[in-house]
């Protein structure tokens, strides 16, 4: 008779504790919604920084939103650079059919011809047009990622923003922490001279002076930090350059 | 059962939210002489692992009160229904549904803060400090008791909890709180890159790192007991 007491007892907790967060999550949850979808686009406007009058951590939620109503176009695209149909990123799980919706994290998981990848294209106030492109890869502890800002000639990094996971404090976690780790992307080139794509080299110990256009600095005492961020822009990129030659194509 | 002896006793024709000397010594004692990280030493996984900067500490230590308090009250109030055989399960299903509603709630309403602390809210359910509360007064006394003890040791973990994140974020990254106080840059209050008298000076990346939360805690420890002999050995 005992052990029924105990059984319904701890029955009826879990009912009760169980409906408690179910409805405060469903209560919150557009919250949740509303909330990754502004910090995704912080992320992408950190990118492209330099173009803004201010800092992105100065602006209000309600100029991010004006920004993108204003000055960014978003499109989303496939493996080989096509745009994707509305039908098919609802589906994917994205109501509001927008790249600012699209998670990396899911997408990472898809096999190549089913994924998604956003595209945000940034026009600048003195006409510059930057393609800003989703990326994401390993660190040492957790998941990288990070927005690339590309400008309109398809080779030259207008800036970049990276974020992570778990990443060690005064270590790894400069990729994000240490403002001067991201700007030294600004201006690298991701195509050689003989115009091979080669994204750009993290390099331990220091860029080297005959690569100086597609290497920056790796960070001391997080090289496998800094080695997953040069794999995740490599392989990151590599995925938009069949737009990227289609919109220079349509361009010509 | 020696629950319900201890219930007995308290049970008294008081007022309904009594506040006397007893009830004040339940705030104090936890912030001094009863501390539940220097002297108790409980919690302290968390306050090496939070304590980088000022204002995750502060959130965090919010939390802890609400959690502390709330989940005290609602496990002295169940304490005479509780099956002894599932009763630590209960603790921590109390324990882990408030800290779900802390994280939904910041998710919702502050994503910035959220994103920072990111696991350690969750790491909240296994803060000793509220399952050593819950066990050690909650099971034995009133609810209103039992809040107030658990404010008490909430404010007693944030306060060191606080003390510890201003000194490992001012000599890590020359801020507190986020105010930039001094740093080779311009953002900076003091530039040491351009003054002549703090030139010489650069952060100790080693109050980053979670061992100088280590040692900021012991030599608290250290002091308090050299100015209090009689706490050493209590714990």
């Amino acid at each position: 008779m005992r052990n029924n007491s105990v059984i319904v007892f701890v029955l009826a907790m879990t009912l009760i504790v169980g409906t408690i967060l179910t409805a405060l999550f469903m209560w919150l949850s557009p919250r949740f919604k509303v909330n990754e979808i502004l910090a995704n686009k912080k992320a992408v406007l950190t990118s492209v920084e330099s173009y803004l009058p201010n800092k992105v951590k100065d602006l209000e939620n309600e100029a991010v939103e004006e920004i993108f109503r204003s000055n960014v176009e978003q499109y989303v695209v496939d493996f080989e650079g096509d745009p994707v149909d509305q039908d098919i990123i609802i589906n994917a799980g994205y109501p509001s059919g927008m790249a600012e919706e699209i998670d990396m994290a899911k997408e990472e998981k898809k096999a190549e011809e089913d994924k998604l990848f956003p595209v945000f294209v940034y026009q600048a106030e003195n006409g510059d047009k930057v393609y800003v492109t989703s990326v994401r890869g390993n660190g040492l502890w957790d998941k990288i990622w990070g927005n690339v800002a590309i400008k309109d000639d398809f080779n030259t990094v207008a800036g970049v923003a990276f974020d992570h996971k778990g990443e060690t404090p005064g270590l790894g976690a400069e990729i994000k922490d240490n403002p001067a780790f991201g700007a030294q992307f600004a201006g690298k080139q991701i195509f050689n001279a003989a115009g091979e794509y080669v994204s750009v080299n993290v390099q331990k110990g220091g860029a080297r002076e005959a690569y100086a256009q597609y290497e920056v600095d790796g960070i001391t005492g997080a090289t496998i930090t800094a080695n997953g961020v040069r794999d995740m822009m490599y392989n990151g990129i590599q995925d938009y350059l069949p737009y990227f030659e289609k919109v220079q194509g349509e361009s010509k | 059962m020696a629950e319900t002896a201890t219930t007995t006793v308290v049970k008294t024709d008081e007022p309904k939210l009594p506040f006397g000397k007893k009830e004040r010594r339940l705030i104090t004692d936890p912030l001094g002489d009863n501390n539940p990280i220097t002297i108790q030493v409980l919690g302290i996984c968390s306050a090496l692992a939070v304590t980088t900067q000022v204002i995750p500490s502060v959130v965090i230590s919010i939390a802890v009160i609400f959690v502390c308090a709330f989940s005290n009250v609602i496990i002295s109030m169940l304490r005479n229904h509780i099956p002894k055989q599932v009763r630590m399960i209960v603790q921590l299903v109390v324990i882990a549904t408030l800290v779900t509603v802390v994280e939904f709630v910041l998710k919702a309403f502050s994503y910035d803060v959220y994103k920072q602390l990111s696991v350690f809210i969750g790491l909240i359910i296994t803060n000793c400090i509220i399952m050593g509360r819950l066990e050690a007064f909650a099971m034995a006394n009133n609810p209103w008791r039992s809040f107030l003890d658990g404010i008490g040791n909430g404010l007693g973990y944030g306060a060191i909890l606080v003390a510890v994140a201003i000194l490992r974020e001012f000599f890590g990254k020359g801020a507190i709180a986020g105010m930039q106080i001094i740093g080779p840059n311009a953002d900076y209050l003091i530039n040491t890159s351009e003054s002549w008298l703090f030139g010489w000076y650069a952060p100790n990346n080693l109050f980053v790192f979670p061992p100088a939360a280590m040692f900021i805690i012991a030599v608290m420890i250290w002091i308090q007991r050299t100015y209090r002999p009689n706490l050493v050995d209590i714990s």
